[in-house]
């Protein structure tokens, strides 16, 4: 009777253990139908930006695209390495204000459930550093914004070139007012380290 | 009111070479081309090619602009058309021959004030000059060599160069260039071996064109210093040593090690310390998954970028090596993600943070949070 009762107390705990080890079975459910409904062929969606904001349009269009597909949001700062300096010289002026762009935007798409991955790339010229970075890996899909402020962003030759680069899909969002709005790390402080 | 945004001053750079042959023209025009290759818009302001077929193979693929055409005394000289230049506006302009005398009647009496005016357009300018045709060393050379250079470039010209290059060729290889018809036409060989381009006068020339860029590296060192930015400046000026901070991330090939690596770089600017990072991977482990070795390389790009050192070591034990670390390289404080909760038997093990504090006495040790699961 002893042997009984201390094996059904023995199953009892084994059950319990593997129930906490394991995520829920609905959860398990979920992620495998998440799984079955994601389109093989995008998972990688590159968003390159520079400077120390990004368009919020742009920026919600990632994310929006990188939920419904269930890819990964990659953003990219583009650092531009002055012609005096080596191609790889650390640039500590110009991540300050990315590294803190970088967590923002990292902050904002895990609340919304987007994985993110993130990237650096260095070049002489925006368009340089984006060649580099297209080199270096495979992309689904590229999403810029386009400007209509010279000097700002990619310009229209910049996104011709990018067409014509790229062998991923390029979604290019025309200039638009909303444009203004933009995610940038002085709007959201990332603050409290030593 | 609306106010135009002030223009940036093009960057000058020198190709400078010990004497006529070495290559300047063509290493200046294969850097262009570098750079048109980049995505930028390069042009040709002025190029002397002496009939040089590599030369002009090299110019080949670059827009030329045409040269200005200035009659005096009778005769037709060719010069930079600083005009067309300016109106062309490029991102970079290259103008062969920084010493050249001008022809009466343009802008500028040399060719160093033309290139002034265009760097001054916000334009970028790759230009060459031999060592001799700078001023402070017009009379040495005279000496060493017995020839004087009349068309001379003051030193305030090198000096305010953003790039130097310093284009080398040993005597001997520049001789049989000019004995194999590479440098002058064969009519001219003779005459240019008797006069300058002896070995002697060779070697004391390349002797000064080295020590030359050697002392403008010197004196710009500090420059550079500054211009690598805030951490180099606190850490050389500001910080003194006795701070002596030091900081390692401990990191995984993993996307969310990046946000580790971002928290630590921002700590160890605010304390003008050093950031090392540290994976501790298995021994003898297989090759990385994709997704792992471009995690890697990001961690790489990542740490490059940010002037940090990414420290590969392997060890079954990741406190233990990183307690290893700590002591060799000075660490004070360590910094590390949060761990997943551990689950069964792994549980009985002491924690990673509380095992570093144990085996890296005087280390602090910080986990860093996911801040976009704050309140969630």
């Amino acid at each position: 009777m002893d042997i009984v009762l201390f094996l059904v107390l023995l199953a009892a705990v084994a059950g319990i253990a593997l129930g906490r080890a394991l995520p829920p079975a609905r959860t398990r459910r979920r992620a495998r139908e998440a799984r079955a409904t994601r389109p093989d062929a995008l998972r990688r969606i590159l968003l390159p930006f520079t400077g120390a904001s990004i368009s919020r349009r742009a920026f919600d269009a990632a994310v929006r695209l990188a939920r419904v597909e269930g890819a990964t949001l990659m953003p990219c700062y583009l650092a531009t390495v002055p012609l005096n300096l080596p191609l790889d010289a650390p640039l500590p002026h110009q991540c300050e204000s990315a590294m803190t762009l970088l967590e923002v935007i990292e902050q904002r798409a895990a609340t919304q459930g987007v994985a993110i991955d993130a990237r650096v790339s260095r070049g002489r010229t925006y368009r340089d550093a984006l060649r580099r970075e297209l080199e270096e890996e495979a992309f689904d899909r590229v999403i810029v914004s386009a400007t209509s402020s010279p000097g700002a962003g990619f310009s229209g030759d910049d996104l011709v070139w990018l067409l014509d680069r790229a062998d991923s899909e390029v979604l290019i969002l025309r200039p638009a007012p909303e444009d203004a709005r933009e995610v940038s790390a002085a709007v959201v402080p990332v603050a409290g380290h030593f | 009111m609306d106010l135009e945004p002030p223009i940036r001053r093009g960057h000058l750079k020198v190709f400078l070479g010990m004497a006529a042959g070495v290559g300047k023209t063509v290493r200046m025009l294969q850097e262009g081309r570098a750079e048109l290759e980049a995505g930028r818009d390069v042009v040709i302001g002025l190029l002397e090619t002496h009939g040089r077929a590599d030369t002009l193979a090299e110019a080949a693929a670059l827009e030329r602009l045409p040269r200005r055409r200035i009659t005096y005394r009778a005769s037709t000289l060719d010069e930079l058309d600083l005009p067309a230049v300016l109106t062309r506006a490029p991102e970079l302009c290259l103008i062969d021959e920084l010493a050249h005398t001008n022809a009466p009647g343009v802008e500028h009496g040399k060719r160093y004030e033309d290139v002034e005016a265009v760097l001054v357009a916000g334009i970028d300018v790759f230009s060459t000059m031999n060592v001799q045709h700078l001023e402070s060393l017009n009379d040495t050379i005279a000496e060493l060599s017995g020839v004087r250079v009349r068309e001379t470039v003051p030193d305030s010209v090198l000096q305010k160069a953003d790039e130097i290059v310093i284009v080398d060729l040993t005597p001997e290889a520049l001789l049989e260039r000019l004995r194999a018809g590479k440098v002058y036409p064969a009519d001219r060989v003779d005459a240019a071996l008797q006069g300058f381009f002896k070995i002697e006068n060779l070697s004391a020339l390349r002797e000064t064109a080295l020590r030359q860029v050697a002392q403008e590296v010197e004196s710009r060192r500090a420059g550079i210093a500054a211009a690598l930015g805030t951490r180099t400046e606190r850490v050389e000026a500001d910080a003194p040593a006795a701070v002596g901070e030091r900081l390692l991330a401990l990191v995984e090939p993993c996307p969310a090690a990046q946000r580790l690596v971002r928290r630590a770089w921002r700590s160890a600017q605010r304390l003008g310390a050093d950031l090392d990072l540290l994976w501790v991977r298995r021994p003898g482990g297989a090759a990385l998954p994709d997704a792992d070795g471009r995690s890697l390389q990001a961690l790489r790009q990542l740490a490059s970028v940010l002037g940090a050192e990414l420290l590969i070591e392997e060890g079954d034990d990741v406190g233990e090596t990183a307690a290893r670390v700590c002591a060799q390289r000075g660490t004070t404080y360590v910094l590390l993600g949060a761990s997943r909760p551990a689950r069964g038997l792994v549980r009985l093990r002491e924690p990673l943070p509380q095992r570093i504090v144990r085996l890296a006495p005087g280390v602090d040790v910080r986990i860093v949070a996911d801040r976009s699961k704050r309140g969630s």
